[in-house]
């Protein structure tokens, strides 16, 4: 793999880490099967790129965008708290919504983002080459949201909805509203999801209707990976996991595409990544993880 | 004082497996009381426990603690004023989260929460304090997982938990049921101090008749969803185990009289 290669797939990572913690607060600490991500991963795209062009700040279009998915994530937790709809069919419900949403929002499939301001075009004046920059830039980005989200996860309220995830019965005596910590948990789940899709829109330099389709199973093997090659003993390793495995995701996914052998081509992306996430809950040594997406009380 | 008036609680309802669960149950509790609870299987003690802490929802009837009524409040809104032990170790305590964790986390009952950090000095300081009285050298493990704890060790943290705030009643619903003896007498011991250091107003759960008895300050046998049988101060202090079996066993009698009175009528 050669430097552009590389640094390409640590952009993608950086990204995909994003997307990564919001699976984690979603499936790990609120023990909710969240799909909406499928939708808010390109809603966030969709917002952002259609602000961009219409010549706002490209950083005040990535705040909005995060606050749309922030309200994605929202409807799929009220569908659940509120309706009773089970979280897994309420997700897909939003999920689905969001696809003619996200063209609406639009105008049309994809808008283009070449020569606009992103966040990334003041980095491009200097003297470093843009596969440099934009990693950089994504670093910065990725690790002000990862101490953030670890500070957060040790306050009290964090430590309330860790407790909401975990034992909700025991939570709510404790006079927790485990309702309403699914609705907040949810909402900054997708908002970080819709960062992601806005970062990746603006470093892509398109934002397409179609670019959610298995994101969740990225963030949900980035998730799992990490948990794979790292301890998560604590909350900070836990989140800095999510990022690990989401860089060293898409450095396998580059390494595969890459040596050729198998003759894989970027459209086999997601086969890849399903086949990758079936093997890891399969093999034994990971069952562990995989209790821990879909039972309560592990890990 | 706590005041249940008149309190229905019927599970599934409209279904084949309808259950009146507690059939108009009045009960007045004063402040600093301890009350033991006895009764067969499914006689709705758990019920009545869940009536208080907003678990169950009455049909009918009402719950006022200090005149303030919760008849329908939901179990967090009213855990400020609620307190309690689950018989099962592991639904009192988060075994994913560390022992300091789950304290911090009992401290914010009735409590607002913020966005501060949940653990700090103070507190850890606090926690180590009421640790080391359980003697079981906990203190010196503030930050292990919950789940490394053994059922006993994690009882005395829920019984911990439950008390690091004031509340107007603690719960405790065969809260050492589910121990090995030795242990269970000592999570028993350990609860009659915290509730006798705080006087806590009681009402405790036991199946044990000799427990009911030899604890708190005075009991009360359900059947069939009823009181059948309220039992407190120089009336009490007499009382023994056989009497207390055949007064159990009278009135038994008398409410399969009352069943077949009601179905032949
Ligand atoms: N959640 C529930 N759903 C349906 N039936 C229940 C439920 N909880 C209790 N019951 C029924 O209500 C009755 C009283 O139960 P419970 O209060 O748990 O009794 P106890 O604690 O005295 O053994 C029993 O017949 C039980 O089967
Ligand atoms: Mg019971």
């Amino acid at each position: 793999m050669n430097q552009i290669a590389f640094l390409g797939a640590i952009e993608s990572g950086l990204v995909f880490g994003l997307v990564a913690f919001g699976v984690f607060l979603s499936f790990r600490i609120l023990q909710f099967p969240d799909l909406t991500v499928d939708g808010s991963f390109p809603l966030g795209a969709a917002v952002s790129a259609t602000m961009i062009v219409s010549g706002i700040d490209p950083w005040l279009s990535t705040l909005v965008a995060a606050i749309a998915g922030a309200g994605a994530g929202l409807i799929t937790a009220w569908l659940n708290v509120r309706l009773k709809i089970l979280h897994l069919l309420a997700s897909i419900l939003t999920m689905i919504a969001l696809y003619s949403v996200n063209l609406r929002i639009m105008g049309r499939p994809n808008v283009a983002l070449l020569g606009e301001q992103t966040v990334l075009t003041p980095f491009e004046s200097g003297s470093l080459p843009y596969y440099i920059t934009t990693p950089l830039v994504f670093s910065v980005i990725v690790l002000i949201i990862l101490v953030g989200l670890v500070a957060f996860l040790y306050s009290e309220i964090g430590l309330s909805m860790r407790a909401t995830g975990a034992n909700p019965r025991m939570a709510r005596a404790h006079g927790i509203n485990t309702g309403r910590m699914i609705l907040l948990g949810m909402g900054i789940s997708n908002a970080l999801v819709a960062i992601a899709g806005a970062l990746f829109a603006q470093s892509q330099g398109s934002a397409d209707v179609t670019m959610g389709v298995g994101v969740i199973v990225i963030g949900l093997a980035s998730v799992i990976g990490g948990e794979a090659v790292m301890s998560t003993r604590t909350m900070l390793l836990a989140v800095v996991a999510c990022l690990i495995g989401a860089i060293l995701y898409r450095l396998a996914i580059a390494t595969a595409l890459n040596l050729d052998m198998l003759g894989l081509k970027s459209q086999d992306l997601n086969l890849v990544t399903a086949v990758l996430v079936t093997a890891a809950i399969v093999f034994p040594g990971m069952k562990r993880s995989l209790a821990g997406v879909f039972t309560r009380g592990d890990s | 004082m706590i005041s249940l008036r008149e309190i229905v609680v019927t599970f599934s309802k409209g279904t084949p497996l309808e259950t009146l669960a507690l059939k108009s149950v009045d009960l007045n509790i004063d402040k600093g009381e301890f009350v033991t609870v006895i009764g067969s299987n499914g006689a709705g003690k758990s019920t009545l426990l869940n009536i208080l802490s907003g678990e169950a929802l009455a049909d009918s009837g009402s719950l006022f603690i200090d005149n303030e009524e919760l008849t329908r409040r939901s179990t967090h809104a009213r855990a400020g004023l609620v307190a309690r032990v689950f018989q099962d170790p592991l639904a009192g305590t988060c075994e994913q989260l560390t022992i300091e964790e789950n304290l911090a986390l009992a401290c914010g009952r009735g409590r607002r929460r913020t966005l501060n950090q949940a653990l700090n000095g103070k507190l850890r300081n606090r926690f180590k304090e009421q640790l080391e009285r359980l003697g079981l050298g906990l203190e010196e493990r503030l930050g292990d997982q919950m789940g490394l704890l053994s059922g006993g060790q994690r009882q005395a943290v829920s019984l911990l938990m439950a008390t690091l705030q004031p509340a107007k009643i603690l719960l405790l619903d065969e809260h050492t049921a589910a121990l090995d003896p030795k242990t269970a007498a000592f999570v028993l011991e350990l609860s009659r101090e915290i509730i006798e250091e705080q006087t806590l107003t009681t009402l405790m759960v036991t199946h044990s008749m000799r427990q009911a008895l030899d604890v708190g300050s005075r009991t009360i046998m359900m059947h069939q969803g009823r009181i059948v049988f309220d039992v407190t101060g120089k009336d009490r202090e007499g009382l023994d185990v056989p009497d207390l079996l055949a007064l159990f066993e009278k009135r038994q009698g008398e409410s399969l009289t009352d069943d077949s009175l009601l179905l032949s009528g």
